[in-house]
């Protein structure tokens, strides 16, 4: 346990991991196989990696590392339809920096800004606004990216944009929305999970109660987890005693950061300026059904997609590339035929190596690989 | 980009647009405040507080020890330096002028 030190409260982590233990033993599926539990979010991931959470945890207990991370779930048309954007004339293209060395097809949008387009990496969709401000005779098209976290901000930037009567703003949305992916994966006939870790930045904005369904209909337990090492563990020990007791319950272990309602002018915002799509791809994991949005027609005039002429087409990922297997929680991201080799994250071939907060980025910034096989205890 | 760094509203910019200036690690930020005001919480009463800072707007008050616990987190993670890079790069951004290439 030499990771346990690093912990802000080594005994608290100690007292944890005991927990953890004591529930595991009472219960009996996990005799016969390991317990899977997926973190659905790219930060727990980023945090579970980097802490080393994975080792601390007795054998009958495995994460599962989920589809949390929205850069890592781009689908390459999406990166292409980026890049043909940015490449149109009068554009100034903006931009999260962790989107610039997604892989296109052909190139990302670090090497067509190497060729020349005009692309910018912004902090916030404010910094792009801004930008549209002093640029009156170019377009300025920001990158919308991200799940609930982020939505309100784009959404918000944009109602900003109307009430100043901006129009050389425009975005390119693609934003996408958990609970439908959470439905799908439960819903899914390969999926083996016993329970979940809830996103904590999320939640913040939707609440507790959109997660209703996964403990009502899947009959899975699901905690609402901060991101500190202690919390994680917590989570993880709140999981497996819903599992001892044989309940399936939303509870919410982040409840200093997670109002059970979320954040209500949020939400308003979201819902003032966002429509559900009736379906959105993923990489990796194919369509999923209302898993994304798009601008509402009231602010018809600020969605590039329909300002500007957007390729998108259909970009299958490299045939090499394992990325949607991993993400679904079949492959350890290690055993990937390229993991280290084709795909690293200095030239990664697969999403999942470009974010920090992707599994494979993590598994080789932190190196997982020493780990005993489960059950080989030596 | 999805976990947020906590800062300390430090100044009121904007009531209409609803913009203060945030402390975050050290560097100053102006971050939309929409979300953290309300009827209970005017955007006067937000001098001072501690908020979680989402790609510019402050989406969740937190109390001072929660600021730092998360700080401590997200500096071993690497996140305050890649927030901090991100906020130089918008900033970088603003100024450009023309067709800038690669730059």
């Amino acid at each position: 346990m030499k990771y346990v030190d690093e912990f802000r409260d080594p005994a608290k982590a100690r007292a944890l991991i005991g927990e953890i233990n004591v529930q595991v033993a009472r219960i009996e599926t996990c005799k016969s196989r390991p317990l899977a539990i997926m973190e659905v979010c790219g930060g727990h991931t980023h945090a579970i990696f980097k802490y080393g959470i994975e080792q601390m945890l007795p054998d009958a207990v495995e994460l599962v590392h989920g589809p949390g991370c929205p850069v890592c779930v781009l689908p390459m048309g999406r990166v292409d339809d980026c890049v043909a954007l940015a490449e149109t004339p009068g554009v100034i293209f903006t931009t999260f920096g962790d989107a610039m060395r997604v892989p296109g097809s052909k190139k990302s949008l670090m090497q067509a800004k190497a060729d020349g387009a005009d692309i910018r990496m912004v902090y916030s969709p404010l910094d792009a606004l801004a930008i549209a401000r002093s640029n009156p005779d170019k377009e300025v098209i920001f990158f919308g990216l991200g799940f609930e976290t982020t939505m309100p901000s784009t959404a918000l930037t944009i109602l900003q944009a109307e009430a100043e009567g901006i129009r050389n703003f425009s975005l390119f949305c693609n934003h996408i929305t958990i609970i439908p992916t959470m439905e799908a994966i439960c819903s899914s006939p390969d999926l083996k999970l016993d329970g979940f870790l809830g996103p904590g930045h999320v939640s913040m904005v939707i609440g507790e109660a959109p997660y209703r369904f996964i403990a009502e209909r899947y009959k899975r337990p699901l905690v609402i987890s901060g991101f500190e090492p202690l919390d994680v563990l917590h989570s993880i020990a709140m999981v497996l005693k819903q599992i001892a007791e044989g309940r399936a319950e939303i509870e919410n272990q982040y409840s200093r950061i997670v109002p059970k309602n979320g954040n209500e002018q949020a939400q308003a915002a979201i819902s003032r300026v966002f429509e559900l799509r009736e379906f959105f791809e993923w990489r990796g994991l194919g369509s999923i059904d209302h898993s994304g949005v798009r601008i509402r027609d009231a602010y018809a005039h600020y969605d590039a997609e329909r300002k500007f002429a957007v390729p998108a087409l259909k970009i299958a990922d490299p045939a090499a590339c394992q990325c949607g297997d991993v993400l679904k929680g079949l492959l350890k991201p290690q055993d990937c035929k390229v993991f280290g080799r084709a795909c690293t994250p200095e030239t990664p071939l697969g999403a999942l190596m470009v974010s920090s907060e992707g599994a494979c980025a993590a598994y080789y910034q932190y190196g997982d690989l020493d780990r005993e096989p489960v059950g080989e205890d030596a | 980009m999805c976990l947020g760094i906590p800062g300390q509203i430090v100044e009121i910019r904007d009531t209409v647009r609803q913009l203060g200036l945030v402390d975050v690690a050290g560097v100053r930020r102006e971050v939309n405040l929409a979300c953290v005001v309300g009827d209970d919480h005017r955007i006067a009463d937000c001098i001072g507080d501690w908020v979680l800072v989402h790609v510019g707007f402050a989406m969740s008050r937190i109390d001072e020890e929660e600021a730092r616990a998360t700080l401590k987190i997200l500096e071993d993670i690497g996140e305050v330096q890649e927030s901090l890079a991100a906020m130089r790069a918008g900033d970088e951004a603003m100024q450009t002028n023309g067709t800038g290439g690669a730059s």
